[in-house]
């Protein structure tokens, strides 16, 4: 699996900008969009904040084809707002809702195409401390994460080979057939895991 | 497995195994998301909820539900493991947002009610605990959400239900009959190290992770 | 010094130790028995991997029930598939791992992986993805991520057993030139030449401990002696690795 995740490397404000002060512009921002709903401002600073996000896009050089790209799955749910607050007599609301959406997408794009997975795994591992009164143990948050990234290849590989398995002896891939072989076989390869991790003193 | 079921004996904390079975089960999650993706309308449909429904049928409450947690943390800091390669925070945020949050209540659903329910993991016992935790909890969570953008309860959960009802209906039954089968070729110890008390008593575990 | 006195494990209730009692000071030691024979349970007590149901073992004086943790610290241990040893997403972060409790600066960590990466050949793949290197070189990270913990004994449960016979050659020579002690489970017979002591295991008791000639002979002929009996329903059952 790529680590870059979706990841574009940059050297723009927003690049070097730590993650936690992106997460809490985000956050500040669809608040405030939020709150400003129901008011008269609502209806400048929304549009304005979905325009900004976008323009921000092709300026931090991520190019306009992304935001495009996240806006898409978006378009029937936008068509089912419109339609149905236009039908319950308040088009003015659909349209505020959509841009709502529409802006409170782009901004937390703009936070993920920016901000690397590791220095985003980071900020969750430190966001974990204060839980440590409560047996969260900070440390192995992180550990888990990594081992996550590695296991999704080896996931992976062991579909394909019960895939070949099945195949090697002439039976079509049923998943029937495959589906719980597979995930014992996950679950010995955790054991073998655990126990390599313990041989290294990592628990 | 073969402990006898004596009061006194407790599991507490998580070992190192346990970190490997909620990574493992994480990774599963997200390769569930790649080759059976069936984009449809507003709400992809994708194995992923099998997954969701799987993890905590086979691990526990515990150990099922961190490995949710696990998977929407990775997918929340920008690797694209959700279905169309999406990730990020937008997926979080947009209108079936609130469905990825009740994984995580669905999960726990699942994994407390088979735990306290079944002491042999039984196929139509879990179906019917799919239903409540995987589809239940999880609408309970995610349409509401959806409300907030679509102005209507009762239009969401039309939606919702019209949506992805049949195909979480058949993942429930898959769901069942795949830890059916894993527990009976391969039962997973429960989480945590065996403590063995003077008395027996019923203080609840404190997960640790 | 790695002392065992009378070891006894069972899984449910299926004994896998019976009563072994060994002092193990060599620097080289190999260890070889049949499928099944208790030889893997066996190592897993010298780390206490595995407690033993009854017994100790004792590592450098201390027991691996007490202090599971030192004896770890004093023995590392590699497995014989790499891939479920390798935990970490990138070659350096795994060898990293294992140096996390130590309490190094983060230089202090970086130049020791260097150094161990070097070693073992693995200097250029350092960023790469651990699940994309080839069969050899994974076991040879993950012999990497052990050694740079800087054990005094080394226990190889079947080191070279799935890989090609180029790299089983590669990692056999790495592991004679280890200056660490070495206790060796193998299947591969040749391996054993010039070790100070083999030991022959069998239904979870010692049946032979002498040098590697003799060792191999007596194991030659005890599953000479059990081939026949045995075949061709009686494929002996494996010792099911849970523990």
């Amino acid at each position: 699996m790529n680590v870059l995740g979706l990841f574009v490397p940059g050297r723009s404000v927003l690049h070097r900008l730590p993650a936690g002060a992106k997460l809490l512009g985000l956050l500040a921002l669809v608040t405030v969009l939020v709150a400003l709903d129901d008011h008269r401002a609502g209806l400048i600073a929304t549009p304005a904040a979905a325009l900004a996000c976008l323009c921000a896009y092709p300026a931090t050089g991520l190019g306009l084809r992304r935001p495009l790209r996240l806006l898409l799955p978006l378009l029937p749910f936008l068509a089912v707002i419109a339609l149905f607050q236009t039908l319950t007599g308040d088009p003015w609301a659909a349209l505020r809702v959509c841009l709502l959406l529409v802006a409170a997408v782009l901004a937390a794009g703009l936070v993920t195409f920016t901000t690397r997975v590791s220095a985003m795994l980071d900020l969750f591992e430190r966001l974990a401390r204060p839980l440590a009164p409560a047996g969260v143990r900070p440390d192995r948050v992180a550990l888990v994460l990594a081992l996550t990234v590695r296991s999704v290849p080896m996931v992976a590989a062991a579909w394909q080979e019960s895939r070949d398995a099945c195949a090697a002896r002439g039976l079509p891939a049923w998943p029937h057939l495959t589906v719980v072989p597979v995930i014992v076989g996950m679950i010995r390869t955790a054991e073998a895991m655990g126990e390599a991790m313990t041989a290294r003193g990592v628990d | 497995m073969a402990e006898s079921p004596a009061q006194a004996v407790r599991y507490r904390g998580l070992t190192a195994r346990d970190l490997a079975l909620v990574a493992v089960f994480a990774a599963l999650l997200a390769a569930l998301s790649m080759p059976f993706a069936i984009p449809v309308g507003p709400v992809p449909i994708t194995l992923q909820t099998l997954g969701v429904m799987l993890a905590p049928a086979i691990l526990g409450a515990k150990r099922g539900t961190l490995s949710i947690l696990t998977f929407l943390a990775l997918t929340l800091a920008g690797l694209p493991l959700l279905p169309g390669g999406r990730g990020g925070i937008e997926p979080f945020l947009g209108p079936t947002g609130g469905y990825l949050l009740g994984w995580v209540v669905g999960a726990l659903v699942i994994g407390v009610l088979t735990q306290t329910l079944m002491r042999r993991y039984r196929f139509w016992g879990g179906f019917l605990i799919n239903i409540v935790g995987g589809i239940g909890a999880i609408y309970l969570v995610g349409v509401p959400w959806s409300a907030l953008y679509l102005g209507d309860t009762l239009l969401a959960g039309f939606i919702g239900a019209g949506v992805f009802l049949p195909g979480d209906l058949l993942k429930a039954v898959l769901a069942a009959a795949i830890a059916a089968a894993v527990h009976r070729a391969y039962p997973v110890p429960p989480a945590g190290r065996r403590v063995v008390k003077e008395q027996p008593d019923a203080e609840s575990e404190r997960p640790r992770a | 010094m790695i002392e065992l006195r009378d070891v006894s494990h069972a899984y449910g209730d299926r004994p896998v130790l019976r009563g072994i009692s060994l002092d193990l000071a060599e620097h080289r030691i190999g260890i070889i028995g049949a499928n099944g024979s208790g030889k893997s349970t066996l190592a897993r007590t010298l780390n206490g991997l595995v407690v033993p149901d009854s017994g100790t073992v004792r590592v450098d004086g201390r027991d691996t029930r007490r202090d599971p943790r030192a004896a770890r610290r004093r023995v590392g241990f590699v497995f014989s598939d790499a891939s479920t040893q390798i935990l970490m997403p990138t070659v350096a972060e795994d060898v990293a791992l294992g140096l996390r409790r130590v309490g190094l600066t983060a230089d202090e960590t970086r130049s020791r992986v260097d150094a161990v990466l070097d070693r073992h050949g693995l200097l250029d793949h350092r960023d790469h993805p651990a699940h994309l290197l080839s069969g050899g070189q994974k076991q040879m990270l993950a012999l990497a991520s052990v050694l740079v913990t800087e054990p005094d004994v080394l226990v190889c449960d079947e080191p070279t057993t799935l890989l090609d016979m180029h790299n089983a050659r590669v990692i056999e020579r790495t592991l004679r030139a280890l200056p660490q002690r070495l206790v060796l489970l193998t299947h591969q017979l040749d391996m054993l030449q010039g070790f100070d002591r083999v030991l022959v295991i069998d239904a979870g008791r010692v049946v032979f401990d002498g040098a590697p000639d003799a060792a191999i002979a007596h194991y030659t002929a005890l599953m000479d002696a059990r081939a026949p009996s045995t075949e061709p329903s009686g494929l002996r059952e494996g010792p099911g690795e849970r523990s």
